[in-house]
């Protein structure tokens, strides 16, 4: 949570601007931003009931209402798209994701607040094309969970863009919006030091770190401002997780795991969404009680190592039956983004609601990544992030047609070579062209 | 309590023989077609005693209502069993050992761990038969084997429907190591090794012939592969690249093995070539990882080779970390998202694999004599919100978990 009380001191009061600034933000500068009213669609806006024959109607980069047909009015002018038989629902908010070639610490120690997966993203990868094929709109990019703390993640928008910058997300202060991950259990522990041995250790070398920081928050609180201050950027991180400035991201799976990364935030007062949360059923009355936000994953499977045997698809319906905000991530490669769907999907199977389930995709995830007030449900003043499916959300046998992101396509299934993407073939492995240019891996 | 006033009425009638009632019954025979309001009598043998929309329920049956069932499900190639819950090679990993390129002679029945938990896990979802054994990863990694769901222990052979159903080889970058070192390398060893294998049962067959001429020395490596010579054992064939199937095919037809391909990610490069030659496809799983010698798989394989009019089956395949095994009829229903009609893709994970493993007068369809296996559901079996109700093995209910 970056200063979000901040923001909306600076944010005009309106609908139809921008909360976020963008780097394909249009709207300012364009005098007279195009309208575009999908009509006759199913609509779920999540953050409101479902709408049988609904009405979407966007401005420019923002959702201007969304509501039953007859009561949207469309103004004259604006471009009208029959979605009959079409179901829209929000942009899917992915909080652990691995695509775009990511990266992060390497096998030099087990702690590097300092790195940021930014600096190793290739927008040109073709998972991130994937992605969109999927309905993907915005994720949280992760380094992986070998580390006990292995990076800054970054949150995109999975804009076409020619840089990374061009995808990221821009705070009012200037930053850009991410995360840290963390992990516990067997992933991080080796059989070598720097890297701890047990889970014991895995603790306390966190432990001593947070404990680190808070001693380089006083230092830095009372250094001369006259002077050079010596920058860790380790600590400094550290710091902004101490401050709230960034949410820990943390894969856990056991019980115990769990309830270790519950003492660390009773502990240093940290914000923390548990990922992927294996043995959740097991503890989901600790989870509630310590009101930790949980961003699951539904395999075909349990295992796969011993931590997670005892994963049960339960997960979802015990979470949501205690009150506990729970969204889904895809982990892609684990589960590719194409089938993000599905992940909902499986939860009804094992007793989410639908709502819930819905909710999980989208806003649920939105609320992880403090964007909800930008993005993850079909709202006035929204950014118009939106997916176009052939049919019920829930059903296998349903496609996605469209993906949308700030009034933008991003993904069209008509189009040939998004095809591609969407359903593999030859050459879906290679990268897109580069747009204008002879160049071809 | 509904559930479980149905088990106590079951546990009472446990020796007793089943009757099931489905709004929608896929038989899996003649135009795939399903049936409303079906009856499927269980025999006192675990044979499927009768199967039709107008038969009374006899008196003593157990009747087990569903909305839809199907033919028990048939995964037509895992490493289940073999390939544990822990994935700890110490312990569950038996699936490939690679201290040489070709073993044929590893048998799946000396390896397969029927009590592991994915196994159970399976079954509850309605998966009846597996295909399992050696795994991708060797030029031939071993034996595969068909065994049913509800065998915790391969005690006789006769514990399995097929001790030896096919011998795994995997041609293109899955089989490469420091030797072979690349795919020349690979079928120039593969061919070499056939050779001998081919002067082995020549050898065999005229000492047969002639009581003068001494048998060679048993070799059960040689052994293994002249079978798949004489045709008594299918090759299968993982290989995704379109080179490597092109592979594939030349050593068929050197050799003149019966030959199943496996995975075939590029299948749809070569669709005249492999229906002229008129091989089955076992397609790689539609959620498979488009990666490596998969990067340029496509979800509408398995439609285009029903559209081609080529044999194919689904699997659930081999995962190397998570899922540990993956569901094949899930598998089955994405590729009806791409393409594949609904009775093909249910035909796919049911009555083709039993065709193509040539069971198919004992497993994979609802008729008369045939085993009484079968899978039933709240809901359309391809929906991934449908629970899989009940799963019968044998005519004898194995599961109700209602997963």
């Amino acid at each position: 949570m970056r200063t979000r009380k901040l923001l909306f001191l600076a944010l005009a009061p309106l609908a139809g601007l921008l909360l976020f600034s963008s780097a394909q933000d249009s709207s300012e500068s364009d005098p007279s931003p195009k309208i575009k009213a999908y009509t006759n669609a199913t609509i779920y806006p999540v953050s409101s009931g479902k709408i049988e024959k609904g009405t979407l109607l966007i401005k420019g980069t923002t959702i201007i209402s969304v509501g039953p047909s007859e009561t949207v009015d469309i103004p004259a002018g604006a471009e009208q798209i029959d979605c009959t038989g079409k179901t829209i629902i929000p942009g899917l908010i992915c909080t652990h994701s691995h695509i775009g070639q990511v990266s992060g610490g390497d096998s030099s120690s087990p702690i590097q607040p300092e790195v940021r997966v930014m600096d190793s993203i290739d927008v040109r990868d073709t998972s991130i094309d994937k992605a969109r094929a999927g309905g993907v709109t915005t994720v949280n990019l992760m380094s992986g969970s070998g580390h006990l703390l292995s990076g800054q993640t970054i949150y995109l928008k999975l804009r076409k863009g020619n840089t990374v910058e061009d995808l990221t997300i821009k705070l009012p202060d200037g930053s850009l919006a991410g995360g840290v991950k963390m992990a516990n259990g067997t992933n991080s522990i080796r059989e070598s030091g720097p890297f701890p041995g047990t889970r014991g250790k895995s603790a306390a070398l966190v432990r001593q770190k947070f404990l680190d920081a808070q001693a380089y928050q006083i230092k830095r609180a009372k250094a001369d401002p006259e002077k050079p201050f010596e920058r860790d950027l380790a600590l400094e991180t550290l710091a902004d997780i101490l401050e709230g400035k960034r949410t820990v991201h943390h894969h856990t799976h056991r019980h115990d795991d769990i309830l270790t990364v519950l003492r660390l935030k009773e502990e240093f007062g940290f914000k923390v969404v548990l990922h992927h949360v294996s043995e959740a059923w097991k503890v989901a009355d600790e989870i509630a009680a310590a009101d930790v936000a949980c961003s699951i994953i539904f395999l075909d499977s349990p295992g796969g190592k011993l931590e997670a045997r005892d994963f049960e698809w339960k997960n979802g319906a015990e979470l949501e039956k205690r009150g506990v905000l729970t969204a889904f991530h895809t982990d892609d490669p684990i589960n590719d983004s194409r089938w993000f769907l599905r992940n909902a999907a499986i939860g009804v199977r094992a007793g989410m609601s639908r709502e819930k389930a819905l909710e999980g995709l989208t806003l649920a995830g939105a609320k992880m990544l403090d964007l909800d007030k930008s993005t993850g449900s079909l709202a006035p003043g929204k950014q118009a992030d939106f997916v176009m499916l052939s049919g019920d959300p829930f059903s296998i046998y349903t496609r996605v047609l469209e993906t949308h992101i700030e009034g933008t396509k991003v993904f069209d299934l008509a189009n040939k070579q998004d095809r591609l993407f969407a359903e593999g073939g030859y050459g879906a492995g290679h990268n897109r062209k580069a747009a204008g240019c002879c160049f071809y891996r | 309590m509904f559930k479980s006033l149905i088990l106590i009425l079951l546990s009472a009638t446990a020796s007793g023989q089943i009757a099931v009632k489905a709004d929608l019954l896929f038989p899996m025979t003649g135009d795939l077609k399903p049936i409303k309001k079906a009856i499927v009598l269980c025999g006192p043998d675990g044979k499927i005693e009768a199967v039709g929309s107008n038969l009374k329920i006899p008196a003593g049956y157990q009747t087990i209502t569903a909305k839809v069932a199907t033919p028990g499900i048939i995964d037509a190639h895992t490493t289940v069993g073999l390939s544990g819950i822990l994935n700890s090679p110490q312990h569950d990993q038996e699936q490939l050992d690679k201290s040489a390129p070709i073993q044929p002679e590893l048998r799946a029945i000396d390896a397969y761990n029927g009590r592991d938990p994915l196994v159970k896990w399976i079954r509850d979802l309605g998966v009846t038969t597996l295909h399992t054994g050696h795994s991708p990863g060797t030029l031939i990694s071993g034996q595969l084997m068909v065994v049913k769901t509800n065998v915790p222990s391969i005690t006789s052979i006769r514990d399995t429907l097929a001790p030896t159903s096919a011998v795994a080889a995997t041609l293109g970058k899955g089989a490469l190591s420091k030797s072979p070192g690349t795919r020349s390398k690979a079928i120039a060893l593969l061919r070499a090794e056939f050779l001998k294998a081919r002067t082995h049962a020549t050898k065999i067959a005229q000492a047969n012939d002639d009581p003068e001429k001494d048998a060679p020395p048993r070799n059960i490596k040689l052994q293994t592969l002249a079978n798949v010579l004489n045709k008594k054992t299918p090759l299968l064939i993982n290989a995704h690249r379109h080179q490597d199937i092109a592979a594939a095919l030349r050593l068929r037809e050197e050799f003149g093995f019966d030959l199943i391909l496996d995975g075939a990610s590029e299948a749809y490069l070569l669709l005249n070539e492999i229906k002229a030659a008129g091989i089955p496809v076992i397609v790689h799983p539609t959620m498979a990882r488009p990666y490596g010698d998969l990067e340029n798989m496509t979800f509408t394989l398995a439609a285009q080779l029903h559209k081609k009019g080529i044999p194919f089956a689904f699997q659930s395949g081999y995962e190397k970390y998570v899922p540990k095994t993956r569901v094949v009829h899930f598998e089955a229903a994405l590729a009806a998202a791409y393409g594949l009609p609904q009775e093909i893709a249910l035909a796919a994970c049911t009555l083709y694999p039993a065709q193509i493993l040539d069971l198919d007068d004992k497993i994979g369809s609802l008729q008369k004599g045939k085993d009484a296996d079968l899978a039933l559901f709240d809901g359309d079996p391809l929906e991934t919100t449908t629970h899989t109700t009940y799963v019968i093995i044998d005519g004898k209910l194995v599961s109700s978990s209602a997963k």
